[in-house]
């Protein structure tokens, strides 16, 4: 089941109405959500995409805008009918009911033609509960449950009734480290199996890039960017979505455009000859975009080291830089005397990307 | 652990609520099993230094010499006092339960209702009482017998239905369940403000996740009521249930309110009453009533815990 928002807004009235000033949480968002795909809403906390979630969920009306679930417009359909399953941030598991019955709510609901027989539910509830491997703990009680365990309740619960999409708020926020790991690709694999068109909230960037087919990077209730994890990694088209997405985080430095050369500070450190003179312009630039050279345009205060095996991150400083340390990720076969005090790089062209200095926007050049 | 140099310090701070403790309830209790086994007690004799003989004499008084007494049968008044706890309980418990869940399901006006439907709770038992006697009034019975000459509202009331008078505050005579039904209507409406405070605040602090939930699995609104609100409010319900048994058990100036101290020639004489009726006299047979009133009590709590362990879901 493909979902189409349209023109998507969605407005809260101000607390205080004297002050004015209403809250835009979403504003004019447009995406279609292509069938079977699992998508990750991504941005920082306030940024509307729990508002879009709940809004395709039903539990929110929206200001303006429309919702599709195929080719049926359900923008004014109510949750009940919507035919969604959502597994909710704290879960939402009926305390006084086991797993078991946890999992059957959703099935003694259906009426009409739909109603299943005893049997069949369990079967249903049984099946489902193997799919995300909870069928041992089926007599037990949510609060005695461990919080992975509790999320793969939830997602039976949501499962069960085979909905039309499935959403999910945060879904990881609540485990452990370890957990989140293993869980998340536990999500990933009960998604493929079902093949249920999902999608879901999260502020960790880490988590969307790693199991979405597709991710939307939002900023302040505006979508800043869609597309593939990688290609939003490879190609941010401003530097909001440069800074959100990737652990390190990309380097941004102040710098300018002269004679078709990109300066950091005073050092040349690329020649974007199709570019015309700036003043003052962002550059970013990955973490595996230094490339150790000792004879590279970019000489670095260098502080430390730290080897990584495969890698080694080092930790140097630069006049331009805006993050108050730059950090690089290197190959572990360049030997870097750890006592030297600077150390230079040349640039992979294909990770520095240059943005506008009021509007942040991307400023392209051939690569 | 406070280190034992400081333990008079804990005792110091807790010293007044003990003392008043000891005083007024410790005593009072020891004093009651003395009285409720002394027989013949008398506390004019008391004060002469007279010594009591102990033996259950004042038990025997109350549960087997008072039986058939005219307004002062012990059976009598724990009948009645069973009768309105039996009726008043469930039904005050049930209506409360209902209109919390509907006041907690409005937002307009929710505050205003909230506060006219706790009037009654800050409203002098006695002046209600009187407001009741004076709906239900009957002046007196038509000269041929047929049917009483009233000017209360609720007969007033029934006139519109084509419903005879009734008699509801028949004296000795009258209609005992006539009596029964103003008591009932009386105890469950003053009853229902302090429930649905306390129905209310249970319903206000469950998570509007689980609601979220339903209605995501479009459960009914039956559904909802029966497999969430019921379950997840249980704790509340039966602490509800547990302190208006309680309550019902000690009813006794309610009746004085609507009934008078007469209680209609002691004919709807609680347990309560009972105790205080003999108060003045007889202290030996009102301390035996009450210790019996307080096992009755804690025998009822205790089947009412018993229960509510297997039905409630903390």
């Amino acid at each position: 089941m493909k979902v189409v928002l349209q023109n998507l807004t969605k407005i809260f009235p101000s607390r205080n109405k004297k002050a004015g000033g209403e809250v835009v949480a979403v504003n004019d968002f447009t995406f279609e959500i292509p069938d079977g795909k699992l998508i990750g809403l991504l941005g920082p906390s306030g940024c509307g995409k729990s508002t879009t979630l709940y809004m395709i969920s039903g539990l929110q009306k929206p200001t303006g805008g429309k919702i599709f679930f195929g080719d049926d417009d359900v923008t004014e359909l109510s949750t009940e009918n919507r035919g969604i399953g959502l597994v909710f941030q704290n879960y939402a598991l009926y305390p006084h009911l086991t797993v078991k019955q946890n999992i059957l709510v959703p099935l003694q609901n259906l009426k009409g033609e739909n109603k299943l027989s005893k049997q069949e539910m369990l079967e249903r509830a049984y099946e489902v509960a193997r799919l995300v491997q909870i069928d041992e703990l089926m007599d037990r009680k949510p609060g005695e449950l461990s919080g992975g365990q509790q999320q793969r309740v939830a997602i039976a619960r949501a499962l069960v009734k085979m909905p039309r999409v499935l959403l999910l708020d945060e879904p990881l926020s609540n485990l452990d480290a370890r957990l989140r790991l293993q869980t998340r690709e536990e999500i990933r694999r009960i998604q493929r199996e079902t093949g249920i068109t999902t999608v879901f909230v999260t502020h960790d960037q880490e988590e969307a890039m790693s199991i979405s087919d597709m991710i939307v990077v939002m900023k302040l209730g505006v979508v800043q960017q869609t597309g593939k994890p990688q290609e939003v990694y490879d190609n941010p088209t401003n530097l909001f979505v440069a800074k959100f997405l990737g652990t390190p985080p990309i380097n941004v430095f102040n710098g300018s455009i002269k004679g078709g050369k990109l300066f950091l500070g005073d050092s040349a450190v690329l020649d974007v000859p199709e570019l015309e003179d700036r003043e003052n312009v962002y550059v970013g630039i990955r973490p595996e975009g230094f490339v150790v050279d000792p004879n590279g345009p970019l000489s670095c205060d260098l502080s430390s080291l730290e080897v990584m095996g495969r890698d080694v991150s080092v930790v140097s400083r630069h006049a331009a830089s805006i993050n108050p340390v730059i950090r690089s990720i290197v190959d572990a076969d360049n030997k870097i005397d750890p006592t030297s005090p600077t150390i230079n790089y040349s640039l992979k062209r294909h990770k520095v990307f240059i943005f506008d200095g009021e509007t942040e926007e991307r400023i392209y050049f051939e690569v | 652990m406070v280190e034992s140099k400081h333990k008079w310090k804990a005792w110091l701070y807790l010293s007044p609520a003990i003392i008043l403790l000891l005083i007024f309830t410790v005593w009072p209790i020891i004093n009651t099993v003395y009285m409720a086994f002394s027989e013949k007690y008398s506390m004019m004799e008391a004060f002469t230094g007279k010594q009591f003989t102990i033996g259950f004499g004042n038990f025997e008084h109350v549960l087997v010499k008072s039986v058939g007494t005219v307004g002062s049968d012990f059976f009598r008044a724990l009948g009645n006092t069973a009768i309105l706890c039996v009726i008043t309980v469930p039904l005050s418990t049930i209506l409360a339960l209902l209109i919390a869940v509907c006041l907690n399901s409005i937002k307009p006006l929710q505050k205003l209702l909230q506060t006219i439907f706790f009037l009654p709770y800050v409203t002098n038992s006695i002046a209600i009482g009187m407001v009741f006697a004076a709906m239900f009034q009957v002046i007196g019975m038509a000269p041929d017998g047929s049917e009483a000459i009233s000017w209360g509202l609720i007969n007033e009331f029934l006139k519109v239905f084509g419903v005879d008078s009734i008699d509801w505050l028949g004296s000795t005579d009258g209609d005992y369940w006539a009596n029964i039904t103003v008591m009932v209507v009386y105890i469950v409406w003053n009853a229902l403000p302090f429930k649905i405070l306390v129905l209310l605040g249970g319903l206000q602090g469950i998570n509007k996740q689980y609601y979220e939930a339903a209605r995501v699995d479009s459960t009914s609104k039956f559904r909802v009521f029966r497999k969430i609100t019921v379950p997840l409010l249980s704790p509340m319900i039966s602490y509800v249930v547990i302190t208006s048994f309680i309550g019902g058990f000690k009813e006794y100036s309610s009746i004085v309110g609507v009934f008078g101290e007469d209680m209609n020639g002691g004919r709807l004489n609680t347990m309560v009453g009972y105790i205080y009726t003999n108060i003045e006299k007889k202290q030996g047979y009102a301390s035996a009533a009450a210790l019996v009133l307080f096992v009755i009590i804690f025998i009822v709590t205790m089947i009412n815990l018993y229960v509510s362990k297997k039905k409630t879901h903390y």
